[in-house]
């Protein structure tokens, strides 16, 4: 037993209010399916049942398409920007009152840890909106002509490892700009969605600007594919964002897809190696590793891989891995039990590649889905846990010798979407973030987000961008 | 970061060229970085058990300071007393780590604290002195000897000296071992603390060079502050000085102790502190032999939280003592 053993700190579950089933929200209520299906959301960290939610079946999304192309042209495509600045700015309001109950939710239903549903997700939330809040009524002065006019209808799918962060880079942009959404949360993490369609209609949005329904992979495909829809916008795999650029090609709906990533953090030989150390945890094991640009490739400069691996593991044995819900814990569970198989795979096929394989010495629970923070050393270009995107809680650990070097391994992936570098040098970081090939490149840092930054990938990575004055252009006419 | 500085670490002071050589070559620390992780520490949440553990164990690293220029024999006598038994209504409540008073108060404390038999004992209070000019140390090397064996003499067996400042932001880096050295053999048996002044050496690639420094140098301790200038001890900066005493046991074996003093008023900032000493250096620094406060008003913060802990209820100021 540890000398300072920190006793559970767990933050209490009373403060959310969990309704044992949902409708789909569409034109401002909650309605039941057309046919009636519904499905389970459970906790993956205990695996009990959270709540039934409906499942949209095509009929139900044709009813939000339509309802939000009422909403379109009635009321929120004619309403000066200076009013949907207010609708907005409420929203992020309510947002930041409601900050415990929507942090506490999104640990429950999607494993996070709470320390990072609370720090991270949910300020990140309410600042989006505030951001995008601001831009409503500027959007003359954005860059893309005197008038730009909103699109249409948003038809948005979003992914299960920040269910609200990526609402809220889905619906802030979309709405500042004048569109109307049907927004389909991931299934396995419905709820914080649901809650946010009462903060819709406590901010007294008017009917069908918002819309949630639920389902699985066929409400999405129903909302994607639907001809009413103008506009479609996608956070996910690749392999679903490549579906989804077929169905929509030849047709008039613009796309902006955000997919896979197998970012590359570099460390060179200059760098603050406790602050790499906390840079390379931070890049693969926040959010259990379930995030498209964390940094899942280590490149090590060969001259300090040894001194870096050797912190980096006595840090590995610090890390809290358990119950989503207490303050202290830094790993939280596996979303699913069909990710924690993709994981194990994958982790296994490293194993028999060659690589070595190191786990963090923790005690898992015995229900839910949990993986301990693992890294495999050895591992070269050749190996599939340095190509594939594993989205959990494992470290591709290679290395190099020259700055050439690592930028040719960082930029040999069919992937683009993110790249960390750390030196102590101005002019190397400067001049290696200009030869990566990726949409972001953090200097010292990484898994930063800022609502003025723009977000995107190059390659297989996706195209559009998220965020700051970029993010405004994929909901713009112009 | 070890294997990097596991060269011949005697060599390093044979020159100033390659001490400084030597001491510019330690990683740089990313100000950004540092203070983050030092914010998120902060937000460990200790509780129940892990809370009375944690306030039991500050209250026996306390260092109990009185630095004044008002500081009389019968405050001092007082402080004695409190640090002994700092909770009169509780027999439990254990010591803390030892009284720091200048060194013209070392004999009225060690009378204070050990009696008849002027040195100290086993399991009792430590009597730790100021000495070298705190705390400024802007006085001649010979002064500062004095004033550190006089503070020995009197029955100090701890020894908190100032590192020159100007020496050290001047680049004469060996001026500033040379000091270390000197007083340290001054010290005798008595432990030194060496106080690097982190409010005035600016950057952490400065706190961790002075760390080296001074452990190369023999530090027992590096301390952060003299507790006379703002900012005092902050988490950043004792967590770059933790990760260079684990570092530097890694590359010599020898362990180094760390005391942060000044600005520590709470026991919540107390817990924050063992916290990053548990999760930087790990549970070998936490014991008062390798960690210590220096602090006077954090005593009574922990006192009152203690007895909170057990009663279920908060007591008044009143209820605890003021020395």
């Amino acid at each position: 037993m540890p000398a300072f053993d920190y006793a559970p700190a767990p933050e209490s579950r009373s403060i959310v209010d969990i309704k044992p089933s949902y409708g789909l929200f569409i034109n401002g209520e909650f309605v039941d399916p057309v046919d009636g299906n519904r499905f389970k959301t459970i906790s993956p960290a205990s695996e009990e049942v959270l709540s039934e939610v409906a499942s949209a079946g095509p009929s139900d999304v044709d009813r939000a398409v339509s309802a939000a192309r009422k909403a379109y042209k009635s009321v929120w495509g004619p309403m000066p920007g200076r009013d949907r600045a207010k609708y907005l700015y409420r929203i992020a309001r309510i947002i930041q009152e409601r900050a415990r109950e929507l942090a506490v939710l999104e640990s429950l239903d999607n494993g996070k840890p709470i320390r990072e549903s609370r720090d991270v997700d949910v300020p990140l939330v309410a600042a989006h909106f505030f951001y995008y809040a601001g831009w409503a009524d500027k959007l003359p002065h954005a860059g893309f002509g005197p008038d730009p006019r909103p699109i249409g209808v948003a038809g948005q799918v979003i992914p299960w490892n920040f269910p609200l962060l990526m609402l809220a880079w889905k619906i802030a942009p979309a709405l500042a700009c004048g569109n109307t959404v049907v927004l389909k949360p991931a299934e396995t993490t419905p709820l914080t969605a649901l809650v946010f369609a009462e903060i819709c209609q406590q901010a007294d949005l008017p009917p069908g600007v918002v819309n949630i329904v639920t389902g699985a992979g066929e409400t999405g495909a129903a909302l994607v594919n639907h001809p009413k829809v103008d506009k479609v916008a996608f956070t996910g795999s690749t392999e679903v964002g490549r579906m989804i650029a077929k169905s929509v090609a030849g047709t008039r709906k613009r796309v902006t897809l955000e997919l896979g990533g197998k970012a590359a953090n570099i460390v060179f030989d200059d760098a603050p190696i406790d602050q790499a150390v906390e840079g390379i945890v931070n890049g693969i094991f926040f959010n259990q590793g379930h995030v498209c640009c964390a940094g899942s490739r280590l490149l090590i400069q060969e001259s300090v891989a040894d001194a870096v691996l050797e912190s980096l593991k006595r840090r590995m044995a610090q890390l809290r891995v358990g119950d989503p819900l207490d303050k202290n814990t830094d790993i939280g569970a596996i979303n699913s039990a069909e990710q924690l198989d993709r994981i194990r795979t994958l982790s296994e096929i490293g194993a028999e590649e060659g690589a070595e394989r190191w786990s963090a010495p923790c005690i898992l629970p015995d229900r839910g889905f949990w993986f301990a923070p693992t890294i495999f050393t050895g591992v070269t270009q050749a190996h599939r846990i340095a190509r594939e995107e594993i989205f959990g809680p494992v470290l591709s650990v290679l290395t190099f010798r020259t700055p050439a070097e690592a930028v040719e391994k960082a930029n040999n992936t069919p992937y683009g979407l993110s790249a960390g570098v750390w030196t102590e040098k101005g002019s190397r970081t400067l001049s290696i973030a200009d030869q990566l090939r990726a949409g972001v490149v953090w200097a010292n840092t990484f898994n930063k987000f800022d609502p003025a930054s723009p977000f995107g990938g190059y390659k297989e990575s996706g195209y559009g961008r998220e965020g700051g004055r970029h993010g405004l252009e994929a909901y713009l006419e112009h | 970061m070890t294997a990097s500085v596991a060269a011949d670490l005697s060599e390093v002071a044979r020159s100033e060229a390659a001490l400084r050589t030597f001491l510019h070559g330690l990683p740089g620390v990313d100000q950004v970085g540092a203070e983050q992780r030092a914010a998120m520490l902060s937000t460990r949440s200790i509780k129940t058990t892990a809370k009375a553990w944690a306030i039991d164990l500050a209250i026996r690293m306390v260092d109990l300071t009185t630095l004044e220029g008002a500081d009389t024999p019968g405050k001092v006598r007082a402080l004695c007393a409190k640090g002994r038994r700092p909770d009169p209504a509780d027999p439990a409540c254990p010591s803390v780590a030892a009284i720091c008073v200048y060194p013209a108060m070392v004999a009225t404390a060690a009378d204070a604290l050990y009696g008849a038999s002027a040195s100290p004992r086993e399991n009792t209070v430590h009597l730790a002195s100021v000495a070298t000019a705190f705390p400024s140390g802007q006085a001649p090397l010979d002064v500062k000897l004095a004033d550190t064996q006089a503070a020995v003499a009197d029955g100090a067996d701890e020894i908190d000296m100032v590192i020159n400042r100007g020496a050290f932001l001047a680049g004469r880096y060996m001026d500033v071992y040379d000091e270390i050295v000197a007083v340290k053999g001054a010290c005798g048996t008595a432990h030194l603390k060496v106080i690097l002044e982190t409010g005035e050496l600016a950057t952490y690639d400065n706190v961790r060079r002075a760390s080296w420094l001074a452990m190369l140098a023999g530090a027992d301790f590096i301390k952060t502050s003299t507790g006379k200038i703002q900012p005092a001890a902050t988490m950043p900066v004792t967590l770059v000085m933790l990760e260079a005493v684990r570092d530097f046991r890694d590359a010599t074996g020898r362990q180094v102790g760390v005391k942060p003093a000044g600005g520590i008023r709470t026991s919540k900032d107390a817990i924050r502190y063992l916290v990053m000493v548990n999760e930087t250096a790990g549970e070998d620094w936490l014991h008062p032999d390798w960690f210590r406060f220096g602090a006077s008003t954090l005593l009574n913060d922990l006192l009152m939280q203690r007895t909170k802990q057990q009663t279920g209820r908060y007591s008044g100021p009143d209820y605890f003592t003021v020395d």
